[in-house]
């Protein structure tokens, strides 16, 4: 591995240098002409940039000496545009912070809004919500991890990991309508209820699922090239993961067995059996098996919903106060009553208790963070958005001191950028 | 086990570590919605956290950001959030500045505090004492202002544009196609707090 110093490379076994009695011929002018260092702007049009990123990397010679990430290209003010909007009207936009993986981010704004004001969400909403949580989990492994080998030079695992996901956006599109920009979680629970027909393909989907897996790590993981560029690259201690706030499978492929949905559980995860997926060494390699290890155990979280889901049908999937949550449509036709509430809760939408909270679900990245102040009216203070990649990326500067150019984008595939997050 | 039950559990189990950091410390401990929150002194953040995250475990800087109060003496917060993994606990510390008052870094004790910093400077203008490398982050080059203090117009100031003429990204004063509204339903008997535009042909009616 690289050691950052300069000594030109000796045939093997050679101790001593040959020329080491040679007189330096090298005139002063050539000597300073011989000094590669030099600056060379990564990005943000680079398309192993993940986005819009930015990195002026410092090199010496082929050796990455500084990288300096500039981010905010994709900067919206999301913060800024949460406090003057209702709280129902701020859910779009979490689907736009990581918008590969976008009802993983409602459920922090929920359960944060949830919490606030002590609302309950029945047990078939919680499933629900699991359900697409970890089908966005998936959707978010499922890019990641393959385009990790392209960033590497393999073009086809990511044609094959689309082609998954193209069938889960449809169960998105199925369940409420959008494919990407769901605004599906609601506080209390979710907006619709699933129909059976797509519970049972999600569980067909679930089945088929392994093999195609099977077939994509075939492609991938034990690749020679694959291997080359990622194994020993990157790599993160136990002590520099804790440190720099790593979250996610950052932690976990660094061997430190810490996931929120176990250790402090939300919704019904707690109901779930699945295992912690670690890594051993923390390099890319092991990032990457983490992803795809975890993608097989997401499948078997959604199992268990199923299962579950198919034992309680028609039971409510939203908190029935009306207070918070809308009235059903039927409802409305006959009840003055709801539709005086239908008429608040979108007009003035509902008013939150004085008050702060932090919550924080094991999104795909990492940990997922919602700060949120309340003023007792019905729209935020203020919103912290508190993303995984933003964390991790901080991180590029160390991993990279050393490395050979090359490993930049490897290591930039390993931390799963997604721009939308991090610069929010 | 519902979501209730589970706030209860952790407000019991916050309380006596709360008080213990109180003795501890020298801080202010509060227990709301199952959260431990800290306040303290501004000029003692790098030692209180060193002893958080030395004497009560406390590994990770998850996040820190900022906070505008204008009606307050000190108008911003700056607020930090622990995460630990022994106790599968997180804890809130927050302290009050203002616009000159320096904030001590805390990026001797968490590094991951660098950007968050650089963030909270960004966007709220507090500074922070010995940080390594204090620059804006997520606003352009060369922005002005801090666009999440209270006071700072959620249009903003200026606008790009790329201009066909001059072949390069031209900033102007930003100019509204239609002005900024902001209804406020607090009240649904009072309509919004602003100046109705005068209609076409309404201009007449006061002549």
């Amino acid at each position: 591995m690289a050691d950052g110093n300069n000594t030109p490379a000796r045939p093997l076994g050679v101790t001593v240098d040959p020329f080491e009695d040679y007189e330096d011929s090298l005139t002063p002018h050539a000597r300073a002409m011989d000094d590669r260092k030099f600056t060379i702007n990564f990005g943000p049009q680079h398309p192993a940039a993940h986005g819009v990123l930015r990195l002026v990397l410092e090199l010496d010679g082929e050796l990455v000496t500084r990288v300096d990430p500039h981010i905010g290209l994709l900067h919206r003010g999301t913060e800024k545009l949460m406090e003057s909007r209702t709280y129902l009207q701020n859910i779009p936009y979490l689907d736009r912070l990581d918008y590969v993986s976008p009802m993983n981010q409602e459920h922090a704004f929920c359960l944060a809004i949830e919490r606030l004001l002590g609302v309950e969400v029945p047990y078939r909403g919680q499933l629900i919500r699991v359900l697409y949580s970890e089908i966005g989990r998936i959707l978010n492994h499922l890019l990641n991890s393959t385009m990790q080998a392209m960033d590497v030079g393999a073009l086809t695992p990511p044609l094959w990991g689309h082609e998954e996901r193209e069938k889960l956006m449809v169960f998105y599109e199925r369940a409420c309508g959008a494919r990407l920009h769901a605004n599906y979680f609601r506080p209390g629970g979710v907006h619709q209820d699933l129909t059976p027909e797509l519970i049972d393909d999600i569980d067909l989907w679930c089945k088929e699922f392994p093999r195609a897996l099977d077939d994509i790590e075939k492609l991938v993981t034990e690749n020679r090239i694959f291997k080359q560029r990622n194994v020993d690259i990157g790599v993160v201690s136990k002590e520099d993961a804790l440190a720099w706030g790593f979250s996610g499978v950052m932690l976990r492929g660094s061997d430190i067995a810490w996931d929120i949905r176990k250790a402090m559980p939300y919704d019904c995860y707690a109901d779930m059996e699945f295992d912690i997926v670690v890594g051993k060494n923390g390099d890319c390699w092991d990032r990457y098996l983490c992803r795809v290890e975890e993608m097989r155990q997401s499948v078997r979280i959604m199992e268990q919903c199923i299962h579950k889901l198919r034992n309680c049908p028609g039971e409510p999937v939203l908190a029935e106060d009306n207070k918070v949550t809308p009235p059903r449509r039927g409802e409305m036709k006959r009840s003055m009553e709801a539709l005086i509430h239908h008429f608040k809760l979108y007009t003035e939408g509902f008013k939150t208790p004085e008050g702060e909270v932090y919550a924080a679900v094991e999104a795909p990245k990492g940990e997922f963070g919602v700060y949120l102040v309340s003023d007792g009216t019905n729209k935020p203070y203020r919103v912290k958005l508190s993303a995984p990649g933003f964390r991790h990326l901080q991180a590029m500067d160390w991993m990279n001191r050393g490395h050979m150019l090359a490993d930049v984008s490897a290591i930039l595939g390993s931390l799963d950028m997604v721009f939308g997050e991090v610069d929010r | 086990m519902s979501e209730l039950v589970r706030v209860a559990e952790r407000e019991s189990a916050l309380t006596p570590l709360g008080t213990e950091m109180v003795a501890a410390l020298g801080v202010e401990a509060v227990v709301a919605f199952g959260e431990l929150t800290l306040i303290a002194p501004r000029e003692q953040i790098v030692s209180v956290m060193q002893s958080l995250r030395d004497q009560f475990g406390f590994q990770q800087l998850m996040d820190v950001c900022g906070a505008d109060y204008p009606d307050r003496e000190d108008r911003f917060e700056v607020v930090y959030h622990l995460l630990s993994l022994t106790r599968a606990a997180r804890l809130r510390v927050k302290i009050q500045t203002d616009e000159l008052k320096p904030v001590p870094s805390v990026v001797s004790v968490y590094p991951s505090a660098g950007w968050f910093e650089r963030e909270a400077f960004d966007m709220y203008g507090m500074i922070f004492s010995d940080h390594p490398d204090m620059r804006r982050i997520l606003t352009d080059y060369g922005f002005q202002g801090h666009p999440l203090r209270k006071d700072f117009p959620m249009t903003g100031y200026v606008e790009v544009r790329y201009d066909e003429e001059q072949k390069r990204v031209v900033y102007e004063p930003v100019k509204l196609a239609q002005e900024y509204r902001t209804f406020d339903f607090l009240s649904p008997w009072e309509g919004a707090d602003y100046p109705a535009p005068v209609l076409p042909g309404d201009e007449k009616a006061g002549a």
